[in-house]
């Protein structure tokens, strides 16, 4: 009896799978494809989201989690923007109207949360979509959407592919670009460093140490990487010490910056430190540095003398006229909380977006917002110290950063913005004057 | 976890005697476990039984299963497109609330451990959608269950040897540490990154039928919700049929009263197994769905915090009925944007709305502690059972 029961629900399960897979054969491997909207016509686009008065436009970002310490303050700050153009009177007459959706830096929320833009909010494009792996999970969405997904808030490389996402920017410049001007830097002022390498376990440090090697293969005695949740890196550092390295580039996030300069205080170990433009907020990383340490190193003092790289101004230049101009936007429409410089990232992209939509016309598509990123993205004037490399071949963004010294919390620059591209383009000096904001704070792009 | 575990069970007793005499002696096994109140009130009470079609549990929970299938594909033609994405996204939820359901609630192992196995299901798809494009994907799904499921069996078999705490803390290890694995295979899983997965996309012949002959739009949103819903009703099917089953008596008589049930001659560790096998089978499903609806597998997506709401869906529905595993994942999905959407409207700034939404949760699952701590569906029928019973009583002593 047993036994004949058994293999009867056996059968039953089999013969339930066998029709699953009949009913599911119908999947085949087909690709469909995304239209070029470089090449289509303008006049024949898509408005979803613009109406005479008004734009929409939304983003995920991380409010929550563990990732919502600083990256919350980016929308913040494009929020803070675009109500300031708002209240100067919009592009051509329409006003942004702008969502922002938590995502909690989960993937399979930003799938959530980027549907619910698409479908339900029905924005005309996305702003600053941050993270690598978040963002990933939505960029084919978006592209088969054909939703602008303008600057995305990540250096990965992969949004610098028109022909595949044609519909995707990207905007702060590529980790590969930064570590080459790293790189070349070390190589020339300091032929004989040992040099170290400190890297987070993923593209960012890949793409960063790819960089750099270009100019320093001969150099690097010592390569270690971290994962990034373990905050235990003393093996790393006593493996760098080890290999005797004097001078040390760091491509990880700001509490690892923390965490680094608190080990090797222990260790008593004092190379020169070179830590890439995302992990040298010093204000961030000062105020970590006391919190790990339980108030022991109660400052940033242990980051004077380090190295870093810059492509934007920060609230540390005061004399800066964007940083001016976006104190001043900030006092006006923020939250009230204090200036910051992810909320200086998040106004200079809300600016960069505010200039395409002015390059764009008054007659706003989809299509016609890339095709004037790509035809005059490169002329947009902004706070960004290098111009943008858009075009039609290029959608990276911010082509190259200045190289620098933290004294004190000021940054003082050692060798001027310099241009390059990732793989073995040049790497070339760009003198043109800085742009400097107009009267009104708005962008001069139409 | 053992008073919980115990409460389905308490309401058993109330009703069994009654029910189990309208069973009669020559129903089949099958037909006979129908008797048993927790799993028939879990698909409506059951009226008649012996002749007829209907009679059939595998019959009756097939006759189901189609016309809830007919139903989700009226309902996304229906709702909005992105009421429909969230209707696909139940499709990742439901097997695994239902999996965890059966595991927890039938046979009284905790698992904090389901998203990893979630896990293994979304890399193993992942890695094979890239490795062989062309592969159907039933036959995909299939390989990432026995993966899962092979997983499963070595979860299951230290499982078997652990009670209450010690089982949670090793299942919460399991959570914590298999997405780290994705981490140190950074060349083949991808990394912090993750996969990226391109879904399956539909015949031309299905595209015809669906846009030509009914005159509906396919969307690639839409087609994953078809095949997701499809593998959630094939596994609630399955377990539904399972836990009627001599496996599901088993799985209860060991969670009940280990020692009458090892002296019934029932073997505990192979009955433990079994269970947790069954339960990673489906989180094997699930776990290829999430890695096609989401289009990419991360560490990130695989954190501790899913595990729990797994549990949180459980609880909240009703700990071992397979509609309570429905009703949970429903709240799962709705909730968060929901209630977000709620905030932003009463003016609170973005991150005020989003902050809200884990207080909501932690406020709904305080509440259905207090006020129905058998869940939803638990406390439904409880009230339900209580009323028979009560006229049941009633009816004997009159008739005494």
């Amino acid at each position: 009896m047993v036994r004949t029961y058994r293999s009867r629900s056996v059968l039953k399960t089999v013969a339930a799978l066998a029709g699953a897979s009949v009913l599911l054969a119908a999947c085949g491997g087909g690709d469909s494809d995304s239209t070029d909207p470089g090449s289509s016509d303008v006049a024949a686009g898509s408005s979803v989201g613009v109406t005479d008065d008004s734009i929409k436009l939304g983003t995920h970002m991380p409010l929550t989690g563990v990732a919502a310490p600083g990256y919350s303050e980016i929308p913040t700050g494009q929020k803070a923007y675009f109500d300031y153009v708002n209240a100067n009177g919009g592009i051509n007459g329409r006003m942004i109207d702008y969502t922002v959706r938590d995502d909690t830096y989960n993937p399979a929320t930003t799938s959530q949360v980027t549907n619910q833009l698409v479908l339900q909010d029905e924005i005309f494009g996305m702003i600053g979509g941050l993270g690598t792996p978040t963002h990933s999970a939505v960029v084919d969405f978006l592209n088969e959407e054909e939703v602008p997904d303008m600057f995305v808030s990540s250096g990965a490389l992969a949004w610098d592919n028109p022909e595949e996402y044609p519909w995707t920017f990207g905007w702060q410049p590529n980790y590969e670009v930064e570590g080459k001007i790293i790189g070349k830097y070390i190589s020339e002022e300091f032929p004989d460093a040992k040099v170290g390498l400190f890297l987070q376990g993923d593209d960012f440090g890949r793409d960063g140490a790819a960089g750099a090697k270009q100019f320093l293969e001969d150099q690097i005695v010592a390569e270690v990487s971290y994962t990034p949740g373990n905050t235990d890196v003393g093996p790393q550092i006593a493996e760098l010490q080890g290999a005797g390295a004097d001078f040390v580039i760091g491509f990880n996030v700001p509490s690892y910056t923390a965490l680094s300069q608190l080990v090797s205080l222990r260790l008593n170990y004092q190379p020169k430190w070179f830590y890439s433009n995302v992990g040298s907020d010093v204000t961030l990383v000062g105020s970590l540095l006391n919190r790990f340490s339980k108030g022991a190193v109660a400052d940033g003092g242990l980051l004077n003398g380090i190295y870093t790289t810059k492509y934007l101004p920060t609230v540390e230049d005061a004399d800066n006229p964007w940083t001016q101009l976006f104190t001043k936007v900030w006092d006006e429409h923020g939250d009230g909380g204090a200036m910051s410089n992810f909320r200086i990232y998040g106004m200079a992209q809300a600016y960069t977006l505010v200039s395409a939509l002015q390059a764009a016309g008054e007659d706003l598509t989809r299509e016609g917002l890339i095709q004037a990123v790509e035809k005059s993205g490169a002329e947009f004037e902004g706070p960004w110290l290098a111009p943008l490399d858009y075009s039609e071949e290029s959608h990276r963004g911010i082509s190259g950063v200045s190289v620098g010294q933290i004294e004190g919390v000021s940054y003082k620059e050692l060798v001027p913005v310099q241009t390059t591209d990732s793989g073995d383009v040049e790497i070339s000096p760009y003198d043109a004057e800085p742009f400097t904001p107009t009267e009104d704070g708005l962008p001069d792009a139409g | 976890m053992t008073s919980p575990d115990r409460t389905p069970d308490s309401t058993a007793g109330v009703a069994t005697p009654a029910g189990a005499q309208g069973s009669t002696s020559n129903a089949t096994p099958a037909e006979r476990s129908d008797a048993d109140p927790k799993v028939t009130s879990a698909e409506g009470p059951v009226r008649s039984r012996g002749a007829g079609l209907l009679g059939s549990t595998l019959v009756r929970h097939a006759a189901l299963v189609i016309a809830a299938y007919l139903g989700i594909v009226l309902l996304l033609e229906l709702v909005s497109p992105f009421r429909g994405s969230q209707i696909g996204e139940l499709a990742y939820f439901v097997p695994a609330v239902a999996g965890l359901t059966v595991l927890t609630g039938l046979n009284g192992q905790i698992s904090l451990g389901h998203g990893a196995l979630m896990a293994v299901g979304a890399y193993t798809t992942a890695v094979i959608l890239e490795e062989q494009e062309n592969l159907p994907f039933a036959l995909v799904v299939l390989i990432a269950v026995v993966v899962t499921s092979l997983v499963g069996l070595l979860v299951g078999a230290a499982a078997a040897r652990l009670h209450g705490p010690y089982l949670a803390g090793a299942t919460l290890a399991l959570a914590v540490g298999l997405p780290g694995l994705a981490l140190t295979f950074e060349e083949r899983l991808g990394g912090e990154q993750g996969l990226s997965v391109r879904p399956p996309s539909s015949s031309v012949n299905f595209q015809n039928f669906i846009e030509g002959t009914l005159g509906w739009s396919l969307s690639s949103q839409k087609y994953m919700a078809y095949v997701g819903w499809m593998l959630t009703l094939i596994v609630l099917f399955v377990l539904s049929n399972l836990v009627v089953s001599r496996y599901g008596r088993v799985w209860r008589a060991v969670r009940d009263d280990e020692v009458a049930a090892s002296l019934a001659g029932i073997n505990l560790g192979r009955a433990r197994v079994l269970a947790f096998v069954v339960s990673a089978a489906c989180a094997g499903v699930a776990g290829a769905m999430i890695a096609v609806i989401t289009r990419l597998t991360a560490p990130t997506t695989f954190t501790i915090v899913l595990s729990i709401s797994l549990l949180v869906g459980i609880v909240i529905g009703g700990l071992g009925s397979l509609v309570g595993a429905i009703l949970g994942s429903i709240l799962l999905v709705f909730l968060r944007p929901e209630v977000t959407d709620l905030g932003l409207e009463q003016g609170l700034s973005a991150a005020q709305a989003a902050n809200i939404a884990p207080l909501v949760y932690g406020v709904v699952l305080i509440l259905v502690m207090l006020l129905a701590p058998r869940g939803l569906v638990g406390s439904i029928r409880f009230a339900y059972l209580t009323r028979k019973a009560g006229r049941q009583m009633k009816a004997a002593q009159q008739s005494r």
